[in-house]
């Protein structure tokens, strides 16, 4: 179903331009089938509008969209829609309806059962609120009802947009608990999201953009090795050995505190293993150490900044 | 298949919106009341002229309906697109495996049900009892279910209008301005035109058939001209014989003008709504 690529997304070279602002300028990238895709970026970045094209809501001005190996845009591709789940942000639904009978309208457009209405709806804890009108309904109870029309069917393709701000950490938990539940499935996630320590543990790829550039695109290690980001490495240390244990390592590892009990070291990211090694040398010098590798708002803060170093 | 399907969906919804907010109510209270109101306030002279209950109430009824029936569909449908693209439930419905002309036709479909459903209910309501109440004359009955039929026609031709108003305005409240407006100058400034033209002419280019053509063009006045023209009682009635009274043509070119005004604002509607973009 998404063309011999293995790619159930592809952006190649694409634009979007109104008037003459560039909102997305000659972005290129593939998300692979399975994966769970994040895109960062500030503010208007475009992030939001690149979910559009993928979702073929907008025209690209130049370039190339395929979405399960069809043009998003074409007439062919509205039936492909029933494998597409989608979560606008702060998505806003027709007021008078209540919880069930919006859910039950999504569903018969998208053809699904009605016993799977009910099953979404417990789910996404909205059971008891369903007989309720959705203008009665808190923030956190609406993302919850977007959540569930956005998974109706088991999409191959799930879109989410910025879908946990203003979520209290409960429900937070809830919603990746049930996308992950989609990802054991074989369903494909595309995130936008400001939510970097969320993201971060479940992000399989990360694309960074800034000014509706691509800055950089990959695997959070990648992104650490390409930012040059330290690794940092704590080591606990027996008393009066502090001094002893910081002379042990190359030159390329460098010493960043030191006091009795502990010494601290900084690293590039492919000096890794060697640290590993030559603390393991260290024998009974060395009680206890951490090691811990550049994180996302790390790396992002690095991208952001990447024109003023 | 799913494509019926599909449409069928969204025409219920636009009809559950209806009954809910009560404009299906609303709509079948004002046009039963006043067409028995009418009916029985111009049954009185009736017994004089020889003319049936039924066809007294034609005219009055379209006289009314002329007015009454753009307005009312002009404000089910000005809302229908640019309500839903301001209140952001068209982003999230376009992603659904729906075509756009199919939430356009979905949402005329639910609508002009509601016109029917208004339709039948108050007007044929009203032909009940006015049979009844003529100890069951049923004089004219033809030229009353035309009146029905072409009441619906004229109703689909201003929900197009207000569907095209709707893919035109960036706002809700520009939308309702716009169809006020569209309202005001199809169905009571054009007359008045035609007519200051006339006068102002004084018989000098306005030719007869050019009149006829003026007065054809305009979907309000093409309804007016199918139902006091139709029926032969009706048109010796009202007075309106030299319009092709009571002929065959006399009855076709009303409609044809009502079905291309219903079609040409539908497409539009629909090549403009195919354009747009979130």
């Amino acid at each position: 179903m998404t063309g011999s690529t293995g790619h159930a997304i592809e952006l190649r070279a694409v634009d979007k331009r109104y008037g003459k602002t560039a909102v997305v300028d000659g972005v290129d990238l593939q998300v692979h089938d399975g994966e769970c895709f994040v895109l960062i970026g500030h503010n208007g970045a475009g992030k939001t509008t690149i979910l559009k094209l993928m979702l073929g809501l907008t025209r690209p001005s130049a370039g190339q969209v395929r979405v399960l190996g069809d043009d998003p845009m074409s007439r062919s591709f509205a039936t492909r829609r029933q494998a597409l789940g989608y979560l606008p942000e702060s998505a806003s639904f027709y007021p008078h309806m209540t919880g069930l009978e919006l859910l039950g309208y999504y569903a018969r457009l998208k053809g699904v059962s009605r016993a799977e209405v009910d099953r979404r709806l417990d789910q996404v804890g909205l059971h008891d609120a369903a007989p309720r009108r959705l203008n009665t309904y808190s923030k956190g109870m609406r993302q919850r009802l977007g959540l569930a029309q956005a998974i109706l069917g088991a999409p191959r393709l799930l879109f989410l947009d910025e879908p946990t701000t203003g979520l209290d950490p409960l429900v937070r938990r809830d919603f990746y608990q049930i996308i992950g539940d989609l990802r054991a499935g074989g369903t494909t996630v595309v995130i936008s999201s400001h939510a970097l320590n969320e993201v971060e543990a479940r992000a399989d790829r990360v694309a960074v953009i800034k000014r509706g550039r691509l800055v950089t695109c990959g695997s959070l290690p990648d992104l650490g090795r390409q930012a040059g980001l330290p690794v940092r490495t704590r080591l606990a240390v027996t008393p009066g050995s502090a001094a002893r244990v910081a002379g042990q390592f190359a030159a390329n590892v460098q010493v960043d505190r030191i006091n009795e009990h502990s010494v601290e070291l900084v690293c590039p990211e492919d000096q890794k293993m060697t640290v590993l090694r030559q603390i393991a040398d260290l024998d009974d010098a060395v009680l206890d150490f951490t090691m811990s590798t550049p994180r996302l708002d790390e790396i992002y803060l690095h991208f952001m900044n990447g024109e003023r170093p | 298949m799913r494509m019926l399907q599909t449409i069928l969906i969204l025409a219920a919804k636009e009809i559950r919106d209806g009954l809910r907010n009560r404009w299906v109510a609303a709509t079948i209270l004002l046009l039963g009341t006043l067409a028995l109101a009418l009916s029985f306030l111009g049954s009185a002279p009736t017994g004089e002229i020889k003319v049936g209950v039924l066809e007294v109430s034609v005219v009055s009824l379209t006289s009314l309906s002329m007015y009454l029936l753009p307005l009312i569909a002009l404000m089910l449908s000005f809302d229908a697109l640019v309500g839903e693209f301001e209140h952001g439930t068209m982003l999230l419905l376009l992603t659904y495996p729906v075509a756009r002309w199919q939430i356009l036709f979905g949402k005329l479909l639910g609508h002009a049900a509601i016109l029917l459903l208004a339709i039948l209910i108050g007007y044929g309501g009203a032909l009940g009892v006015l049979i009844l109440a003529g100890d069951g004359d049923t004089t004219g009955w033809q030229a009353y279910l035309a009146m029905m039929a072409s009441s619906l026609l004229l109703g689909c031709v201003f929900l197009n209008i207000g569907y095209l108003i709707s893919t035109l305005a960036r706002e809700r409240a520009v939308a309702l301005g716009a169809a006020v407006g569209a309202w005001l100058l199809l169905v009571v400034l054009y007359d008045l035109g035609v007519l200051s033209l006339l006068i102002i002419d004084a018989g000098k280019y306005i030719s007869e058939g050019l009149f006829s053509a003026l007065m054809l063009v305009n979907p309000a006045d093409a309804y007016r001209l199918f139902n006091f023209t139709g029926f032969g009682e009706i048109a010796r009635l009202v007075g309106v014989t030299d319009i092709g009274a009571g002929s065959e043509s006399g009855l076709m070119a009303p409609v044809v003008v009502m079905v291309l005004w219903v079609i040409v604002p539908f497409l539009l509607t629909a090549i403009l709504f195919h354009r747009r973009e979130l």
